[in-house]
């Protein structure tokens, strides 16, 4: 077994208010392998993005990591100070965010970003950072590279500004890639060609990805495991065709099963009744009981671990039981 | 872009032509211009005359049209109060405000952009706490207030600093400066702190606000991502982003020093424009205010117009670009 | 099946107290401090006829020999004049609370004028559109580009010079309007923004094809939604207003000498102010700041208070 690039164990990441701490991230666990697309998806505010930011050390005051370990290549990075981490930004992990618009800086050329970020990490020069940021270019696919490096942001369409943003963050040959919901912002259109992008570049430079994101189909395109998130918990993980045609855990099922198929013919769309808790009002016990088909007295009371379902893992008691979610 | 500044150009024009109006209101009615040359005291004859001879009897249009020419040639006629002509007493006043406001300008941007930066990079702590707390402070005491401390503390009791006058200046034609003697500025040195104080707090804020806002940012946070360390983020991303809008916001506010400087040249006793203009409102001197009136208009209308061209030189965002391409 | 019960919805007192509004101010020890002294600097002004221990207008009660008595912690000052004397015996603290009353009343008058007409025409600029929100933002920027002091200044000149033997009562109109000319625009502009904004959603046009009165509209739907920032606005202007007029007395060119502000008390007393006399024209000055930044602290605190963002 290769040992694992990232391995997130227990994380919880907490939100002090005034009207009390709110636990944003409660027991959070997974691995991601070397070179592999681990996807995380969920509903708006189930923890992904917080996950992320968590692993890239940017989480937003007040809030702050409360519990758990995060280590990449087996060495802790959850504790370090600022500047150890910093290092690690941007050489050793890589995030991209949503909107590319605003991720670039108007007022540099994107040669300027580019190079700056390449001399930050690597020990070139000026000229050599100017080549490597040509060739970078080139392979995110933008004609007249050696042109466009010296343009500004405003004068790229949104597709070509996504590939810039790819490019910047590969610049120092990360190992991992956090892509936060890297298509949200784009025509449908040109998510497919950005999503294969990401992937092709990312097998390229060895880099794995987590990838964040609420579209099913780019997950089923992409990754190959993927976590479900529900209220800051993991509800499932496993390789993804597994979690996609045989869910173990009844709010996957649910998941599945609301996306509309081509060939079926149907007159409402299914979904799963009533909404996710808020954070300040998450049940005792599953934080999904209160709407799931299948609940019982445990899943009321006692709140359950990741358990082995076959090939996914599901934190769901019905696993226990040998009962089909 | 040459069509922007042609259309800058014709507002601008259109707003010398609406001041100028106001002005020649002014002059043809508050008062009667007659009566104010002549005194109470002049037979009707000698009034009919002086109204041919100034011209009263044509029309409106006519009228205005050679107010409108004498003021671009500078010619506001006489003074009612010093009974001198308008234009030698401006040329004359002229220098002393201007080297006082440039003085305060170049103080207030000197001490106020970095005092702004500084107060947002360490926000939250004590320091940063104090300089807000004393911004505020600075924008809560009227100018004229300030001076009468500053006087209170350098000249009264300490003795060092002169309260009142120029000083000792050099001439250069019909220029004067006070830049060239140790006494000049000596003069120099209260009047322009007062003056600067409440700008410097004014762009203090404005610095702060928006460094704040612009740490904010989305690509602050990518920038962040890709490892760049803390100077490159701070001083190479946030603060150009920071100083763009704040360059042209304080461009405007710095004409307004040249109005401020009204009250500080009357506690000082600084022979400049703005002492000129108060003299002119308590004494109804209507020549001198619609004179200042234009003159002002005209500094205004020229900083907004270098503002504008300041914000295209400096926002790529602004210049005609080449049509975005592919995808 | 018992009815449940439903605690009865809490009174808009008890919602306000609850709310973030309160819980900033209690916890801002500043805003609090704002607070107490500007309640305190209102209460001498509006009740100065009891509060002040002299009454410095009444001639018959001043004493030539009292004149020019330094603060009465000072060797020859006596406790009778807790902060001193001018030159014609009146009592400095007196003299401060009067002249207080005076420019709080400018500043507020101000204020509620150019409220009036900043908020009315903003409204009339959104709702209007067209040719009328273009031409009164044309004005807008122009007055904005003029600073306060020189827009107060000119409307008092010509006023001064078309009125020139004006009694008392008309030259604190004319100076009450020319300060309010100063402040009307961002008023204009803050409710303009919101009412363009207010007049795109669904509800207005809905109301408009009912037939609903855009007045209606305009009164029951925008305003509200203006209030908060108008009132950051009023407060921040209260203190400019009371500053501005200061200055303009200061200059000779503000409320008529018999009804000295605090502003006409500093020029006064600067006169004094090389014979040694400070107190003449420092305490002024120093109840004059104040006022000026306790409101301005108080503003400050509001705005962070209502800006959902800082929160």
């Amino acid at each position: 077994m290769v040992a694992p690039l990232l391995e997130v164990r227990h994380l919880r990441v907490e939100f002090p208010t005034r009207r009390g701490t709110l636990l944003a991230l409660d027991d959070i666990s997974f691995d991601i392998a070397p070179g592999e697309v681990l996807g995380v998806v969920g509903e708006s505010g189930a923890g992904k993005s917080l996950t992320g930011a968590a692993i890239i050390g940017l989480l937003e005051p007040p809030g702050r990591i409360a519990g758990g370990e995060i280590r990449l290549e087996g060495q802790r990075i959850d504790n370090l100070p600022y500047e150890q981490m910093r290092a690690i930004r941007g050489r050793r992990i890589g995030a991209i965010f949503q909107d590319p618009l605003t991720s670039l800086n108007p007022l540099y050329t994107i040669g300027r970003q580019l190079i700056e970020t390449i001399q930050t990490h690597l020990p070139v020069g000026a000229e050599e950072a100017r080549q490597r940021a040509i060739r970078l270019l080139q392979e995110t696919g933008i004609p007249a590279a050696e042109q466009r490096i010296d343009q500004y942001p405003h004068q790229f369409s949104g597709g070509m500004r996504q590939r810039v943003v790819i490019a910047l963050a590969l610049a120092a040959e990360p190992k991992l890639l956090v892509a936060d919901e890297p298509t949200t912002a784009l025509d449908v259109s040109i998510q497919a060609q950005i999503i294969s992008l990401l992937k092709r570049l990312c097998k390229d430079h060895g880099a794995a990805v987590m990838l964040v994101t609420h579209d099913m189909g780019v997950i089923a395109e992409t990754c190959d495991r993927v976590a479900v998130l529900y209220a800051g918990r993991v509800a499932e993980i496993g390789p993804v065709a597994d979690v996609i045609h045989r869910p173990q855990h009844p709010y996957t099922v649910g998941l599945m099963g609301s996306i509309p198929a081509m060939d079926e013919d149907r007159e409402r769309l299914l979904q799963i009744d009533g909404s996710m808790p808020r954070l300040n009002a998450i049940p005792k016990g599953c934080a999904f009981n209160p709407r799931c088909p299948k609940v019982f007295a445990r899943c009321r009371e006692e709140r359950p671990d990741l358990l082995d379902a076959g090939a996914t893992r599901a934190a769901c008691w019905l696993v226990k039981q040998g009962v089909a979610a | 872009m040459l069509v922007f500044i042609l259309r800058r150009l014709a507002q601008a024009i259109v707003v010398m032509l609406a001041v100028a109006f106001i002005a020649f209101m002014l002059f043809q009615y508050v008062g009667d211009p007659v009566t104010n040359l002549l005194g109470q005291d002049a037979t009707p004859e000698q009034r009919a005359k002086l109204r041919s001879d100034l011209g009263l009897d044509s029309s409106f249009a006519v009228q205005f049209g050679r107010f409108v020419g004498n003021a671009v040639q500078g010619e506001f006629g006489l003074s009612l109060r010093q009974g001198r002509k308008v234009s030698s007493l401006i040329v004359e006043r002229f220098p002393a405000t201007l080297e006082l406001s440039l003085t305060a300008a170049v103080i207030a941007l000197v001490v106020g952009i970095p005092l702004g930066v500084y107060a947002a990079l360490r926000r939250g702590r004590f320091g940063a706490q104090l300089m807000m707390t004393l911004s505020l402070l600075g924008v809560s005491l009227p100018t004229f207030l300030i001076g009468i401390l500053l006087i209170l503390l350098f000249a009264v009791t300490l003795k060092m600093l002169p309260s009142f006058g120029r000083g000792d200046v050099v001439a250069f034609g019909s220029w004067t400066t006070g830049f060239l003697t140790f006494d000049g500025w000596k003069h120099l040195v209260l009047p322009a702190v007062t003056l600067s104080v409440f700008q410097l707090a004014l762009i203090m804020r404005l610095v702060r606000s928006e460094m704040l806002e612009v740490l904010r940012a989305d690509y602050i946070k990518f920038a962040r991502a890709r490892g760049l360390p803390n100077r490159a983020v701070y001083f190479g991303h946030a603060l150009k982003n920071t100083l763009v809008p704040v360059i042209t916001i304080t461009g405007l506010q710095l004409g307004g020093l040249i109005a401020f400087a009204i009250i500080t040249e009357t506690v000082f006793q600084w022979p400049g424009m703005g002492l000129l203009f108060i003299q002119a409102v308590q004494f109804a001197d209507i020549p001198v205010m619609a004179a200042y009136l234009c003159l002002i208009a005209l500094i205004f209308v020229l900083i907004n117009l270098s503002v504008d061209l300041l914000y295209f030189a400096v926002d790529p965002r602004l210049r005609i670009e080449k049509p975005a391409g592919g995808h | 099946m018992t009815n449940p019960v439903v605690p009865a919805a809490p009174g808009r007192f008890a919602r306000f107290l609850d709310g973030d509004v309160w819980y900033s101010f209690k916890n801002s020890p500043m805003a609090i401090a704002a607070a107490v002294i500007a309640v305190i600097c209102l209460f001498c002004a509006v009740f100065a006829n009891w509060v002040a221990p002299h009454n410095p207008f009444d001639l018959a009660t001043l004493d030539l020999s009292d004149a020019r008595l330094p603060p009465a912690w000072m060797d020859e000052g006596k406790p009778k004049f807790l902060l001193g004397t001018d030159d014609q015996g009146r009592d400095i603290l007196s003299a401060l609370m009067f002249g207080a009353r005076i420019s709080l009343l400018v500043g507020v008058a101000s204020v509620l004028v150019s409220l009036v007409v900043g908020v009315g025409l903003g409204l009339l600029s959104g709702f209007a559109g067209g040719k009328i929100d273009a031409f009164i933002m044309r004005v807008c920027d122009v007055m904005l580009s003029f600073p306060a002091i020189l827009v107060a200044l000119l409307i008092d000149g010509v006023g001064r010079a078309m009125f020139p033997n004006a009694h008392d009562t008309l030259a604190f109109g004319v100076l009450i309007i020319a300060i309010s000319l100063t402040g009307w625009v961002q008023y204009a502009r803050t409710v303009r923004g919101s009412t363009l904004v207010e007049r795109n959603k669904e509800y207005v046009q809905a109301a408009r094809v009912i037939g609903v009165s855009p007045y209606r509209i305009m009164v029951r739907h925008v305003l509200p939604n203006v209030m908060g920032p108008v009132m950051v606005l009023a407060t921040i202007q209260v203190a400019a207003a009371i500053l501005i007029e200061a200055t303009l007395s200061f200059l000779g060119v503000g409320v008529p000498p018999t009804s000295p502000s605090l502003g006409t008390l500093i020029r006064v007393g600067n006169d004094f102010l090389f014979s040694g006399e400070w107190w003449i024209t420092i305490f002024p000055g120093l109840m004059l700041v104040l006022i000026a930044l306790s409101v301005n602290l108080l503003g400050d605190w509001l705005r962070d208070a209502l800006n959902p963002r800082l929160r």
